[in-house]
């Protein structure tokens, strides 16, 4: 018998070694250790052995069993193992095929761009209000220091209404309708549409949007002016930017300024993208004028303030070298789809 | 506005400054410099050359070959083609390797087998015209003579030789400067940024040549549109060409020399920025100058020679019968001066710059004149240009100019006094500069002081205020110099909830494939046709823009759906097979004449191509409607938007009101926009979806007990929407139900024509205990029971 045993041992740890599948795994243990199995057909035999052999073969027969079972769970995970990468192996997939898409929309330029000036005004503390289009002579002009005949008027084609209603001509209306409401402190920007009679071209558009800024408070100085755009600039166009300011006029802020940026490509050398200058002007700004603030119903003695207004097209088309402003308002999706993500 | 640096330089010492560091101070001044161009540098190798002998081309009967004498030890030969030289005549002579303006330039080579060492100048060839050499021809070789005032030192540089070395700068001068506008007063400016003398000059006038008294009887009847009116008279007139140097300022501030009266009054305008006039005296009626308002319906032919009807609130300059000039703006057509006048008058005038500014544009000619006179001038300047204009008449011997001056004042010669608050002005610009600090600055802009007052110039009209004075410290303290701070005081920048809502609206958009689009606000008429609002719509009452650039641009659009079609036709007709566009637009809704209209806040979308289909974007709408929190809406079908397929539209309805709607556009409004797909848009009140937003969540326990499935498969008239089956078995359902999942539609075999097959799976559920089967059962019941009200039967 323990000839037998030994052969059976022999032959399971063999047939074990050859079986490939789970299936065949499991037909080697019935066959081995199943109630029908080889190794059950020989304990069978136990009552045929004398007092002395039985512990013996007893003993041999368990070593047996266990011997094949521990073959068993060994070999059970190696196939299970050689099944998986078989299995991995065949579903190796072509990764460079193109992948499944929901594809996402794309955000306006102008969108984008006027996102990031809103993230950088925000950070700073302001707040970001609307105003009319359709906006009354008296706000767009008559409150903004420009009364009828102003030579001013003359810069800003006005697309008019009625004698007393236009499309206003700048985000400078919101100022005043702020001021009218809200008490100082003033921490605001006001982006929108704004409307002149330009024929449209790749530099024109009768159609084009602002953002208005206005800070009135106690004690608002000309420095507080100049550190608050600066702070904008570098953050618009990086810390490194080299910012100046220079005297200029609107007839609603006074002093005035406009704002230049060191030309990013020349570095203040001159070339053809700052037409020679080594400036390219980004802003206009100044301290609110008096007058403004007294049409408001806010004492000029006690608070102080300034304004900014900014175009937002060319600060868009410097930005992605956009060279023709026409393509905003023509939404080509080629065009759009260029600015996703 | 242009500016010769040499006439510049007549009133403020600048040395040999590097042009670079004047334009750059002037600019940081405030006085902007937009560009400057030094005359003659594009020619070189140019020079002063005498005619020694001339033979004609052996080969041609048209060319010359010339000995030139260049002050070389050598006559060179240059051929030329010109027919107006004679030996001796001194030209301009390019050399081998010259160049000339247009980027010419000149080699020596062969004509027609002669040698040509470079070529004989024309004056358009150095960029000249006969206006800057009187005596020179246009269509031949320029002949410089000492008579144009030419150097004719053989073989020096032509430039040199004939003037054509000043520098002409070009300034922006912004509206609230009129003084400006002339060389003093950039010179003004440029003393006062360099730190230098003004040197003005006071004209003299020599006279002696009789008294004016009693030629002319100057009348001022508005003065309040005309402060200032003077005269000044010569006889003897002398119409000559000016000498060089007043052809060469002219030339450099881009005015063309005429004559030397004409000249004369230009010379004076862009000196002292007055705008002055000369006109022959025999013109004027009984000699009397009446400047008036002239009378409705009257006329005048102005120098241009158009006839021109006056109005009542137009000003002229009359004689004692009828207009001779419109104020400010031109003279009438015998205002000028002809070959036998012999007798003229110079008039200096002040005249109320928004009168004139009216005037001018009414009558559609904005001229050199009252382009100045709009902003604003000086009465104070008209008498020192009058004389200014006599003394040169005397210089240059343009005729007698009698003494004594005519004219009628009324004007204010008293400057604005404005308190110096210092304290003020270091509080509002962060500076620490004394009074006499700031008096030091304001001074050379001719500021005077009374005490702590500014007593400001009358050619600073714009100098009104402290805040004005600030300025002026600023910019010659320099804005750069000036710190700068942080805005002490906190706040807080945030979105409002609206923004805050409008921008959950584009992210939805842009996740569901929509790209932003920014459209026009303003449309034609025409394209509510092209959307097939019928002729009474109140839709197209729209505000209109009175001076609107074309028709395509003259409404204030009441819907965004035109603006959405056209962006999708253009995308079309570029061949782009599919798009997918949204924007949050407004419409422009009016309320009375008199007031503003409502300005609402829309979303629009639109697409075509790429699988669109009315499901497609419905998903899309109930996407977007879930995300920005909208619920409880229904959604009813509309057969009677004229812009929509009558079977493929939809109103979107909360509480009773329609606040959007969607649906395949008409083929008939497709095909109006030349697009010949399926397209489909929707539009959606962005106002009225915040105000139905519900944002607000509370959390609820998730089920602890199990759910029952009940597929339910029902027969009804094809015609029952799925919508009326679906509020059928919410209302059966009760507190129970939990979720209608509609998994089949269906008609043909095996269902009777005219019905149809409908399929859902419904799924109950109770909070508080495993839902038993007589409970399901019964459920299952009630909502049988309310589907049979609608007509539908269980399918058997």
């Amino acid at each position: 018998m323990k000839e037998q045993l030994e052969a059976i041992r022999i032959q399971a740890d063999a047939e074990l070694k050859k079986a490939e599948s789970q299936q065949a795994l499991e037909e080697l243990r019935i066959k081995y250790l199943g109630k029908k199995g080889a190794l059950t057909a020989i304990l069978k035999q136990m009552g045929k052995l004398s007092a002395e052999e039985r512990p013996v073969i007893g003993q041999l027969a368990n070593q047996v069993r266990a011997s094949i079972e521990n073959e068993l769970t060994q070999r059970a995970a190696e196939v299970k193992a050689a099944e998986q990468q078989r299995r991995l192996e065949a579903e190796k997939l072509d990764v460079t095929l193109p992948g499944k898409h929901r594809e996402m929309g794309a955000k306006h330029p102008l969108s984008i761009g006027l996102d990031e000036i809103k993230e950088i005004f925000i950070g700073m503390g302001f707040e970001i209000v609307d105003g009319p289009e359709v906006e009354t002579d008296y706000y767009n002009f008559e409150a903004l220091n420009i009364p009828k005949n102003h030579p001013a008027r003359d810069t800003q084609d006005t697309f008019y209404i009625n004698d007393n209603i236009l499309l206003r001509t700048q985000t400078s209306p919101v100022q005043v309708r702020v001021m009218e409401k809200q008490k100082p402190p003033i921490r605001i920007i006001s982006p929108g549409r704004v409307y002149r009679s330009d024929a449209v071209d790749a530099t024109h558009s009768p159609l084009f949007h602002q953002i208005e800024g206005l800070v009135v408070d106690k004690g608002i100085t000309f420095a507080d002016l100049k550190g608050t755009l600066e702070t904008f600039v570098k953050r618009l166009y990086g810390e490194d930017s080299v910012v100046r300011f220079r005297p200029h006029h609107f007839p609603f802020t006074e002093p005035s300024a406009e704002v230049d940026v060191q030309c990013f490509n020349c570095h203040g050398e001159g070339c053809r993208l700052c037409k020679g200058e080594g400036w390219i002007e980004i802003l206009g700004c100044g301290m609110v004028h008096p007058k403004v603030l007294s049409n408001c119903g806010i004492d000029p003695e006690v608070y102080s303030g300034f304004a900014l207004g900014m175009g937002l097209e060319r600060v868009v088309m410097r930005r992605y070298n956009i060279d023709d402003l026409r393509l905003f308002y023509e939404n080509d999706v080629r065009f759009l789809k260029q600015f996703q993500g | 506005m242009n500016l010769s640096m040499k006439w510049l330089k007549e009133f403020v010492t600048l040395d040999d400054m590097p042009m670079r560091s004047f334009t750059e101070a002037m600019t940081m001044s405030g006085s902007k410099v937009e560009g400057y161009e030094v005359e003659g540098s594009e020619i070189s190798n140019v020079v002063v050359a005498r005619v020694e002998s001339m033979e004609r081309h052996p080969d041609s009967d048209h060319l010359w070959i010339c000995q030139v004498n260049t002050g070389a030890d050598e006559n060179i030969q240059i051929v030329t083609g010109a027919q107006n030289l004679k030996p001796g005549d001194v030209v301009p002579a390019a050399l081998h390797n010259s160049t000339l303006p247009g980027g010419v330039k000149i080699k020596k080579g062969k004509l027609r087998g002669a040698e040509s060492n470079g070529m004989l100048c024309s004056l358009s060839e150095l960029g000249l015209t006969a206006h800057d050499f009187p005596s020179a021809i246009e269509d031949g070789i320029f002949v410089l003579t000492e008579e144009d005032g030419c150097d004719l030192t053989l073989g020096k540089p032509i430039c040199e030789a004939i003037g054509l070395d000043d520098t002409s700068v070009e300034f922006e001068i912004t509206s609230n400067r009129p003084d400006c506008f002339s060389v003093i007063g950039l010179a003004r400016e440029a003393a006062a940024t360099f730190k230098k003398p003004l040197n003005l000059h006071i004209p003299e006038v020599k006279g002696g040549h009789g008294s004016c008294e009693g030629m002319l009887d100057v009348k001022i009847e508005a003065p309040e549109l005309c402060p200032i009116y003077s005269a000044r008279i010569v006889k003897n007139v002398r119409v000559k060409p000016s000498p060089r140097w007043m052809r060469e300022r002219l030339r450099a501030l881009g005015v063309r020399p005429i004559n030397n009266i004409v000249d004369i009054t230009n010379y004076v305008m862009l000196e002292y920025g007055q705008p002055m006039h000369a006109f022959d005296l025999r013109f004027i009626e009984e000699g009397k100058i009446r400047v008036r308002l002239a009378k409705d319906g009257e006329t005048i032919t102005t120098l241009d020679g158009v006839e021109r009807k006056l109005t009542n609130k137009q000003m002229v300059i009359a004689d004692s019968k009828k207009p001779v000039a419109i104020a400010g703006v031109m003279g009438g057509e015998y205002s000028g001066i002809m070959d036998d006048t012999t007798t003229i008058v110079f008039e200096s005038a002040c005249f109320d710059g928004a009168s004139v500014r009216v005037t001018a544009r009414d009558q559609g000619m904005r001229t050199d004149a009252s382009s100045r006179y709009e902003k604003g001038l000086d009465p104070n300047n008209c008498l020192p240009a009058l004389d200014r204009a006599c003394e040169l008449v005397e210089l240059l011997d343009a005729g007698d100019v009698l003494d004594g001056t005519l004219k009628d004042d009324h004007s204010n010669r008293e400057r604005r006094r404005i308190p110096l608050e210092h304290d003020w002005i270091n509080r509002f610009l962060d500076l620490d500069l004394s009074a006499g600090e700031m008096k030091a600055i304001l001074a050379p802009l001719d500021c005077q002081f009374d005490g702590d007052d500014v007593l400001v110039p009358t050619f600073r009209p714009d100098l009104e205020h402290k805040a004005d004075i600030a300025e002026e410290i600023a910019r010659f303290y320099g804005y750069n110099n000036i710190p700068s701070t942080a805005i002490s005081g906190g706040a807080q920048g945030k979105y409002s909830p609206v923004q805050k809502f409008m921008s959950k609206i584009d992210s939805t958009m842009l996740a569901q494939g929509l790209s932003e689009i920014m459209t026009y606000s303003f449309i034609s008429p025409r394209y509510y046709d092209k959307i097939n609002l019928p002729a009474g719509s109140e839709l197209r009452n729209s505000i209109v823009i009175s001076n609107p650039l074309g028709e395509d641009t003259s409404i204030m659009r009441t819907i965004a759906l035109p603006s959405m079609m056209e962006i999708l036709a253009k995308n079309y007709n570029n061949r782009n097979d599919s798009a997918a566009l949204y924007e949050l637009a407004k419409e422009y809704i009016p309320t009375t004449p008199d007031e503003l209209p409502v300005e609402k806040n829309t979303l629009i979308g639109g697409m075509y191509g790429d699988g669109a289909d009315f499901f497609q974007m419905k998903g899309i709408v109930e996407e977007l409607l879930n995300a920005i929190s909208v619920y409880g809406y229904d959604v009813e079908a509309c057969c009677d938007n004229p812009s929509y397929h009558p079977g493929r539209c939809a109103n979107l309805v909360k509480d009773g009101q329609v606040f959007g709607v969607m649906g395949e556009i008409h083929p008939t409004v497709a095909e109006n926009y030349g697009m010949s797909c399926r397209v489909y848009c929707f539009s959606l009140d962005a106002d009225a979806l915040f105000e139905l937003s519900q944002p607000e969540k509370t959390y609820k326990p998730l089920p602890k007990f199990p759910a029952v499935t009940r597929d339910l498969a029902l027969v009804c008239d094809e015609a029952i929407p799925v919508g009326t089956l679906e509020k059928a078995i919410v209302r059966g359902g009760g507190a129970l139900l939990e979720k209608i999942q509609l998994f089949d539609v269906y008609q043909g075999a095996q269902i009777e024509a005219g019905k149809k097959s409908v399929a859902f799976s419904i799924t109950l559920r109770s909070a508080d205990s495993t839902l038993k089967d007589e409970q399901t059962l019964a459920v299952m019941k009630k909502i049988m029971k309310e589907l049979e009200k609608e007509g539908a039967v269980l399918r058997s």
